[in-house]
């Protein structure tokens, strides 16, 4: 349990840090599914890491060892984990439990708000608010719904509308908010994993937009649409600032600039090197989880055997 | 109890028309969906004088078809809201979800709002594709 232990804590930050990397090589569709189950898959093992850490030091406390029927002496003994580390790990899996809990009560509160205004909406599709602000959005519920503005619908010709449409559609079809739900939530219990959230948030983005391009057959098309959306609706309060800095470069620019520059290169190609470096990653984080579940159970094995002895 | 001896003189289809007008009354106050119980509720503490459950339900039913109340499921029944405030809620639910923190998870918007550098960027990006200007 030295290096196995520690080895789950550390991949997050390896893969927050090259998500954004891989969110720019990987087929929108797959690097949404690679990103998503990653995220869950790293909050999980990370989770379990610092759980075995805890338990080392936990498992000596006298009560639990009575009723557990281990020896805290033995655990005292071979504890691989030095008790300030452990106990350091044993406030963050709390922290991170309550995080989830949090989370995932919160979106459900959310999803049943809009699910129940999805309902309660007038039977038309799309749903045209009159409102001068432009704005287009997909409600998910039981059916979705998708909502465009009057400000947006009447600053767009025919075409650009079925672009907005078709990609809203897609969102809904897709379930795509499920998606980024999942890896919100992972990132809840683990700020590290925040790039990767961020990444699936996008990639559901150009996923749609891939889609869009196919129901409209012109992938130039779908790129201008965004473009024009975007710059009408620019002044909506919120926006973020202005950094300033870089401005020639559109690997850190914001969503909307990527996903044009995405949509006006050729269409995506099935790069297998990125999927690879990332199923390694969590290769690794579930043969060194397995590894310190092992250990943790051998470590407890020894403790029961002394407390019987 | 002649006033009640009154009501049930008149004409049924009038007294359902009246009700109907009752019922949606109610239903816009309430600002949330009723069940049918609720709105009975609500009724005869409005001093509608005694009325049957499943008048309610029928005068509900009877709405819905007309297409004047939506409703959801609520429990074994179903729970009801005028749709003249769905259309308002529709409205109001852009300023709820944006007010909580969990609005761009759940809300898919087509185009999310631009950085200064952003919209340079873009500009940039339109006016460099050949065929592509966006205005």
């Amino acid at each position: 349990m030295r290096i196995a232990v520690y080895l789950p804590i550390l991949l997050p930050a390896l893969a927050g840090f090259s998500a954004r990397w891989m969110a720019a090589r990987i087929e929108p569709r797959r690097a949404t599914m690679l990103f998503t189950g990653g995220a869950v898959l790293l909050a999980t093992a990370n989770g379990f890491a610092l759980f075995a850490l805890a338990a080392t030091v936990v498992g000596q406390w006298s009560v639990l060892a009575t009723l557990g029927h281990w020896s805290a002496w033995v655990l005292h003994r071979d504890d691989p984990a030095s008790r300030s580390v452990a106990m350091g790990a044993g406030v963050v899996v709390v922290l991170a439990v309550a995080a989830a809990i949090s989370a995932v009560s919160r979106r459900v509160l959310t999803l049943n708000h809009a699910a129940r205004t999805a309902k309660h909406l007038p039977n038309s599709d799309p749903v045209v608010l009159d409102d001068p602000d432009p704005d287009a959005y997909a409600l998910p519920g039981a059916p979705g719904r998708i909502v465009v503005t009057s400000g947006m619908f009447s600053a767009l010709d025919a075409a650009e509308r079925e672009v907005v449409l078709a990609h809203e559609r897609a969102h809904l079809a897709g379930r795509h908010h499920i998606y980024v739900s999942f890896a919100q939530f992972a990132a809840a219990t683990n700020p590290l994993l925040r790039p990767l959230a961020s990444a699936v948030s996008f990639c559901v983005e150009r996923w749609a937009d891939e889609q869009a391009a196919r129901a409209v057959g012109d992938r130039r098309a779908v790129a201008l649409a965004i473009g024009k959306a975007a710059l009408i609706s620019r002044h909506r309060p919120g926006s973020a600032a202005a950094l300033g800095v870089g401005f020639d470069d559109v690997r850190s620019a914001g969503p909307v600039p990527r996903r044009v520059a995405a949509l006006l290169a050729r269409p995506p190609r099935r790069q297998w090197m990125p999927i690879l470096i990332a199923l390694g990653v969590l290769a690794l984080a579930i043969v060194a989880t397995a590894e310190t579940a092992r250990d943790l159970d051998f470590l407890f094995d020894l403790a029961e055997v002394g407390s019987s002895t | 109890m002649a006033t009640d001896d009154e009501a049930s003189s008149r004409s049924p289809r009038r007294r359902s028309g009246e009700l109907s007008g009752l019922v949606l009354a109610v239903l816009r106050r309430a600002r949330q969906p009723l069940t049918p119980g609720q709105v009975l509720e609500r009724l005869r503490a409005g001093g509608s004088g005694p009325l049957a459950y499943s008048t309610v339900v029928t005068i509900l039913s009877r709405m819905h078809r007309q297409g004047m109340v939506s409703r959801e499921r609520a429990g074994r029944g179903y729970a009801y809201v005028a749709v003249a405030d769905a259309h308002r809620a529709a409205g109001q639910m852009r300023r709820v979800l944006d007010s909580e923190r969990d609005r761009d998870a759940v809300l898919t918007r087509f185009v999310g709002s631009l950085s200064e550098r952003d919209e340079q960027l873009l500009r940039r990006l339109l006016s460099d594709d050949p065929l592509g200007q966006p205005d």
